[in-house]
């Protein structure tokens, strides 16, 4: 697999280190809420786990040190997008 | 047929055109009291015992393919079980004591080969974890043994000993374990239950799950609707998308892992070896290929295949534990999917859908459990409890904090 790094280029995936799906989002735990266990176990343990495309963070640790959104198909390891997860809207 | 010497030498005198298939390739019925979803080496493990032990004979396994075409004919073939935490041990062991009696009990030659699974250690902090793994090891029954540098020279002399940077100090020997020819327990198996009256329907994959009111009706499938009292779903690398169809996302990812044969060779390796400073493991298959792994490729995947840079990284291990094997040539290499769950253990459990049993996550280590898997799973789908040997293996650890987490590498699948 070659990751096309925005910054760096079309680079080896040997140079990434991967973190996984990028859709769950931490909750706030700074507001008190009954379910926030609930949306914790959510955050930290279920997963997706699509059969086909996923958005995934790669981090870019021997090239630019940036995070990564990439968008890959699972089932073929075609690599359709990658983009800087800084410019992603916050949660 | 009953597999013997007299069947043997009557087939041989008649030029061996006597064998008949070894089970039945069943058409799908309309109704079942269980459907087992996954025809691989655990869903056909559990419809044998389910038979066996149970007298649940009216039972299919449905499998999207074809018989051993999926993980069970894709791992590297290691049975073992030299585990630490006590919701894992007694699982694991459960399943080496069926491995030794395996053959004997469904008539079928499997090759079990207790030729010894060596861990080895390259420092003193690995060495006392070994040294507490055996431990845990002994105080449940398992047989395991701490070698120093000198007891490893004498059994794998060929090893690099005296590499400047991961020095070998010794190992962790499980003597009872080793290897078993992968396609013949799922042949065995299947004939063994197949004889017993269950249906194992190939070429049927289910599409969708017929739930009423909380609780499992049927499934749908590739080959029309199937009714059932029971359904129980055995397709670790799959899992997430089969419990989808049942409205159920799991605290899992699948991955890719990769194995490695060479050409064959002279016997060289007689048991199977890991290299505690890499992730690398070997041994040598009867055919004389050499049998080996490593880590697995770390990302998302359904692909059945990975990419070169853990080839790079597993032979780099190999050459460094053992140079020789730089004289040997790859023969091929293959992909198999895991179920890589969040704490790294399996679940076998029932699910919030009544009827509707689980058995998934096994992440790399699936084959060693075939038998434990099938005999457990089997008592839970036939009593609807758990099996004194996999209490915990529940699928709500996750929610209420009880991991078992064998690597202590936390929540992180990629890692397991």
């Amino acid at each position: 697999m070659r990751i096309p790094c925005p910054f760096c280029g079309p680079r080896d995936a040997a140079e990434f280190s991967y973190l996984g799906d990028a859709a769950p989002k931490r909750p706030d735990t700074a507001i008190a809420s009954a379910d926030i266990e609930a949306a914790l176990y959510d955050y930290v343990y279920l997963r997706d786990n699509p059969a086909g495309l996923l958005r995934e963070y790669w981090y870019h640790g021997s090239g630019c040190h940036g995070w990564l959104v990439v968008e890959r198909d699972t089932r073929t390891h075609r690599i359709i997008a990658a983009s800087m997860a800084q410019a992603e809207p916050s949660p | 047929m009953r597999y013997s010497l007299t069947s043997l030498l009557v087939n041989a005198l008649a030029g061996h055109r006597g064998w008949k298939p070894q089970w039945r390739d069943a058409e799908p019925r309309d109704e079942y009291d269980v459907v087992i979803v996954g025809g691989g080496g655990h869903g056909l493990a559990t419809a044998y015992y389910l038979a066996r032990e149970y007298g649940i004979t009216d039972v299919a396994v449905l499998e999207k393919a074809w018989i051993g075409g999926g993980n069970v004919g894709r791992n590297t073939t290691i049975v073992r079980s030299n585990y630490l935490l006590p919701g894992n041990i007694p699982l694991y062991e459960l399943s080496m004591k069926l491995w030794e009696g395996l053959e004997r009990d469904f008539n079928y030659n499997a090759m079990v080969s207790q030729r010894g699974v060596l861990n080895l250690y390259h420092s003193d902090g690995q060495r006392d974890a070994y040294a507490r793994r055996g431990n845990a090891m002994r105080i449940h029954g398992v047989d395991a043994e701490l070698l120093d540098h000198d007891g490893v020279r004498r059994l794998y002399p060929f090893l690099n000993f005296d590499s400047a940077r991961f020095p070998i100090q010794g190992g962790l020997l499980q003597r009872r374990g080793g290897t078993v020819r992968h396609d013949a327990v799922a042949w065995g198996y299947a004939r063994g239950a197949s004889d017993r009256g269950v249906d194992i329907v190939q070429n049927c994959e289910v599409t969708g799950f017929a739930i009423t009111d909380g609780r499992v009706t049927g499934v749908q499938t590739s080959r029309g609707s199937i009714r059932a009292n029971k359904v129980a779903i055995a397709v670790a690398g799959s899992s997430s998308r089969v419990a989808a169809m049942a409205g159920m996302r799991l605290p899992i990812e699948s991955h890719v892992i990769q194995a490695f044969v060479s050409e064959g060779l002279k016997p060289i390796i007689p048991g199977v070896i890991t290299f505690g400073a890499g992730h690398f493991y070997i041994s040598q298959s009867d055919k004389g290929g050499l049998v080996f792994g490593g880590d697995i490729d770390g990302y998302n995947s359904y692909a059945q295949r990975g990419n070169l840079p853990v080839v790079e990284d597993v032979c780099e291990g190999g050459m460094a534990l053992m140079p020789a094997i730089g004289r040997a040539r790859i023969l091929r290499n293959w992909g198999g999917l895991l179920d890589m769950s969040m704490d790294g253990s399996p679940i076998i459990d029932r699910t919030p859908t009544q009827g509707l049993y689980l058995n998934a996550g096994w992440c790399y280590g699936g084959f060693k459990a075939t038998p434990g898997s099938g005999f457990v799973f089997a008592h839970l789908i036939a009593r609807d409890a758990p099996h004194p040997a996999a209490t915990h293996l529940r699928l709500d650890r996750f929610r209420t904090g009880h991991l078992i987490d064998e690597k202590g590498q936390g929540a992180q699948p990629n890692l397991h």
